[in-house]
């Protein structure tokens, strides 16, 4: 079960793929983009292209984007910290990617699927969870709930829907 | 009644209900409604192991994956992740890759008196 909107969302610091440590606040960040998501999962890779999109959109105008890895690397290997490393060497992430090896942040946060989408106001409170849009299949979609997101926190107004349905792989619990 | 396909899937991954209808559209599409169509669910390691399930959805016709994986693929409970024909990744197989696969394994279908 994830936070409510409107509740702080629960701090952090993770390395990056370069070993950097990464906190989740930045105080001159209006609106902070967490996304969870992988390696392997089929949702997180149909909806890549366009979270990355939004990341290069918005990063410019101020907002802090954070993408994070919890999947259990031992039973999955493609998401082990070596192919996340891989995937941001290539060119692939177009803001840090976070490894949460121990899956406390995941669990913290009520993360269930990759890809899972948290937008946060400048007080770190929780205003949209969810789905980036609502067709993995179509990219014609845009993240346009995810946009319209962070549009209006930009703009100072509360998202509506604040909440949509995340689907997509179940994360990977360590055993 | 045709040789049927049978659709393999993982309850942990949302994809098995479209993979289902994208397949139930293709036989459609081929006039196919003689083929039995039957779904098992994968529950453990041991049986992904034993029924070389390397990610929900699976098909087999007639035993044989429509949409072979890449050799060494691991069997194991996941979203098995699908290359469009366009190249974007998908949680199910591309419907033209299907089709073609059907038309290819299924046995042409019996003449009824």
């Amino acid at each position: 079960m994830s936070f409510a909107i409107g509740a702080l969302a629960p701090n952090f610091t993770l390395p990056d793929t370069y070993g950097n440590a990464t906190p989740l606040r930045d105080v001159d960040s209006p609106v902070t983009l967490v996304v969870f998501t992988c390696n392997h999962c089929p949702y997180a890779l149909a909806w890549h292209g366009r979270l990355q999109a939004v990341a290069r959109d918005y990063g410019p105008r101020g907002v802090r984007i954070l993408q994070i890895n919890s999947n259990d690397a031992e039973r999955y290997p493609r998401d082990s910290a070596e192919a996340m490393s891989a995937r941001v060497g290539a060119g692939e992430f177009a803001s840090p990617y976070l490894h949460d090896a121990t899956q406390e942040v995941a669990h913290a946060w009520g993360a269930a699927v990759t890809p899972d989408v948290y937008v946060l106001d400048a007080e770190g409170r929780l205003a949209y969870h969810g789905a980036p849009d609502s067709d993995h299949g179509d990219e014609s979609f845009a993240a346009v709930w995810l946009r319209d997101a962070l549009d209006a926190v930009l703009g100072g107004r509360p998202p509506d829907p604040a909440q949509t349905e995340p689907v997509g792989c179940s994360i990977k619990w360590r055993p | 009644m045709a040789p049927g396909v049978e659709l393999l899937y993982w309850e942990g991954c949302p994809s098995h209900p479209a993979a289902l209808a994208e397949l139930l559209a293709a036989l459609a599409e081929l006039g196919r409604p003689d083929v039995e169509v039957t779904a098992t669910e994968i529950t453990s390691q041991a049986q992904a192991t034993q029924r070389g399930f390397v990610g929900s959805p699976t098909l087999r016709v007639g035993g044989v994956d429509p949409v072979p994986p890449p050799p060494g693929e691991p069997a194991g409970l996941i979203c098995r992740l699908y290359r469009l024909r366009d190249g974007r990744h998908s949680p199910t197989p591309d419907p033209a890759d299907l089709r073609d696969a059907l038309l290819r394994l299924l046995p042409p279908p019996t003449q009824e008196s």
